[in-house]
């Protein structure tokens, strides 16, 4: 193990470190806890000027009450999940039957349509805004949540795909000659053999994906633009605008819809990570 | 799907099979292939041709376009446009400081490396920032940066400096976002370089200690070149990530102070296509189309790579 592990060290370093790691943390995370720290004040004490004292009154509960009541942020929210949440499940659909396609299979083409794939997964956006605009606009889809959708599962198939390929393609092919043999037919192959197998790719995907949507902006601002469809990633700045210069409300708003995501990294933690750094290891 | 509904006769059997394998393929990719050409392959063609056009991106009553064709005229605006060039330069500062994140992610891997209670707590929670979406990130930096009571001013007036408006001050700002962006993308590299540092040989580390390696030697030696995959993927991920550089220029100046001083080509497209003073449709896509070659630099050496390890393989 590098570095060498700490339970073989002086006793200096041992207390040196078991220090020094919450002192980095928190260091780490001052931004954020600042941020929290505001979410907590009442609104008096930005305008007397007290910033970083105690707060006068705790104002945590009211805060993140009005945030819910009092601004479009549960309509945002929802729009999240209805953005989302849809494009996780069509996203991995599509790129189980991709990923299955190019990795079980030897046909002319392959490895072209896989790079196509990969290729097309790191454009920058800016390329595919106009025409995607356009068509969205001409599909009379512009400025509502489907239209998001629409996009999102197309573009994440790509890294999608690249994923579910190299996984399959990591599986025992004598399982599908085996079944092949017995002559069950390719979608049942599919179906009954590969798709069981796949349940830790799928569950690593959709975490990713989840995370990749939910915290989308660039999307969410050229596609739509109203609080009926808005995610908020979008919606936080209009609410930021209704607060302006309120910042225990912009702070508590911004937490929330942070929130989200951060959940599904801490619930789902191994998925994610595994899904992440897919590749780091040979 | 209609092949489960084939009828399995024996005789027949062997030919039929042999035609299912080879239209099945092409079966399953059929709708991936088609949202995915749809929304992603076509678009970058209509792009580069859009950008050999004039057009504010309306269509007249009867249905045809406003675009006037206009040849490279967009290309040799650009090259005649210093706010093009400000973003260009900003891009490249954004590409190399970018990179920082790679030694910052094996730094704050090397000290969480280790085995002491709660560990895994800490992992999480230096992970977190590249959990939180970007624009909560530069919400927070911005307050975090904020003249009258953000807290790095606080901490510098500790030391009797300050305070600096580091967003509102055109030397700083670009640096100031950047700085921002490299929280979440060191957090990234971090969870790539421990999961690199769990696969290390252990065999070849004892070893090499038994040689008498150790500290940076043994780092440089031993456990970097068996870190590789993690770092070409660390390289690639930060890269990008560089060049699309977007949401926090936005949510954190907006392209400010002044004109476009804190831009990069994917923000300025966005603001030249999509900006309140009209539509530059033709323009924004010739900005598009730069930032596209650049990429396509990295791409092109990102599928040799895998082309390479496939027929490897």
């Amino acid at each position: 193990m590098f570095p060498t592990p700490i339970a073989k060290t002086s006793r200096t370093w041992q207390l040196t470190y078991q220090t020094l790691l919450p002192v980095a943390m928190v260091l780490w995370l001052l931004p954020l806890l600042a941020v929290m720290w505001f979410s907590i004040k009442p609104g008096a004490d930005f305008t007397t000027g007290n910033y970083w004292g105690r707060p006068s009154s705790f104002e945590g509960f009211a805060n993140y009450f009005l945030v819910f009541t009092g601004s479009d942020m549960p309509r945002y929210l929802w729009n999240s999940v209805m953005i989302t949440v849809p494009t996780v499940a069509g996203a991995v659909a599509l790129s189980c039957m991709t990923g299955f396609a190019l990795g079980v299979y030897r046909f002319k083409g392959n490895l072209l349509i896989f790079f196509m794939f990969v290729a097309g997964n790191f454009v920058p956006f800016q390329i595919l805004m106009v025409p995607v605009r356009d068509l969205t606009l001409d599909m009379g889809l512009y400025d509502t949540r489907i239209g998001l959708v629409l996009f999102h599962i197309a573009f994440q198939t790509g890294f999608c795909t690249l994923f579910m390929r190299n996984f399959i393609r990591a599986l025992p092919r004598e399982l599908i000659e085996a079944a092949r043999v017995e002559g069950v037919s390719e979608w049942r192959i599919f179906w009954y053999v590969v798709l069981p197998l796949m349940r830790p790719a799928i569950a690593a995907l959709a975490v990713l994906i989840f995370t990749f949507i939910w915290n989308d902006y660039f999307w969410a601002v050229v596609l739509t633009q109203s609080p009926e469809s808005q995610p908020v990633t979008a919606g936080i700045t209009s609410f930021n605008a209704q607060y302006r210069a309120m910042y225990h409300l912009m702070s508590a708003g911004s937490i929330v819809a942070a929130i989200p995501p951060v959940a599904m990294f801490f619930a789902m933690q191994k998925h994610f990570i595994a899904g992440l750094t897919l590749g780091a290891v040979k | 799907m209609t092949m489960t509904a084939m009828p399995e006769t024996e005789i027949a059997a062997p030919p039929r099979r042999f035609r299912q394998q080879a239209i099945a393929p092409w079966l399953f990719l059929l709708p991936g292939l088609l949202f995915f050409s749809v929304y992603v392959i076509v678009p970058i063609f209509q792009s580069f041709q859009i950008s050999f056009y004039d057009w504010n991106g309306l269509d007249r009553p009867d249905g045809t376009s406003t675009a006037v064709y206009v040849g490279l005229e967009n290309y040799r605006d650009l090259w005649d446009d210093p706010d093009f060039w400000t973003s260009l330069r900003n891009n490249a500062i954004w590409l190399v400081l970018y990179l920082l994140a790679i030694p910052g992610g094996l730094f704050i891997a090397l000290f969480l490396n280790q085995t002491v209670t709660g560990i895994r707590l800490y992992k999480s929670l230096f992970f977190f920032p590249f959990v939180i979406s970007q624009v909560v990130v530069g919400l927070v930096f911005t307050w975090f940066y904020d003249p009258t009571f953000g807290m790095i001013n606080e901490l510098l007036g500790l030391v009797g400096l300050g305070p600096v408006n580091i967003l509102g001050d055109t030397r700083y700002a670009t640096y100031g976002i950047i700085a921002a962006g490299l929280w979440p993308q060191t957090a990234y590299c971090m969870i790539l370089y421990l999961t690199g540092l769990n696969a290390v040989d252990p065999e070849q580390i004892e070893a090499a200690r038994l040689d008498g390696a150790k500290g940076p030697k043994m780092l440089w030696y031993v456990v970097l070149p068996q870190l590789r995959p993690a770092t070409f993927i660390a390289f690639v991920v930060t890269v990008i990530g560089a060049l699309r550089s977007f949401d926090l220029i936005s949510i954190m100046t907006d392209g400010g102070p002044g004109f476009y001083s804190t831009s990069v080509l994917a923000f300025y497209m966005w603001d030249v296509a999509l900006s309140e003073f009209g539509f530059r449709m033709g323009y924004g896509s010739a900005i598009a189309v730069i930032l596209f070659l650049i990429m396509l630099i990295y791409i092109a050496g990102f599928l040799w790579k895998m082309y390479r390890d496939e027929k490897g393989v």
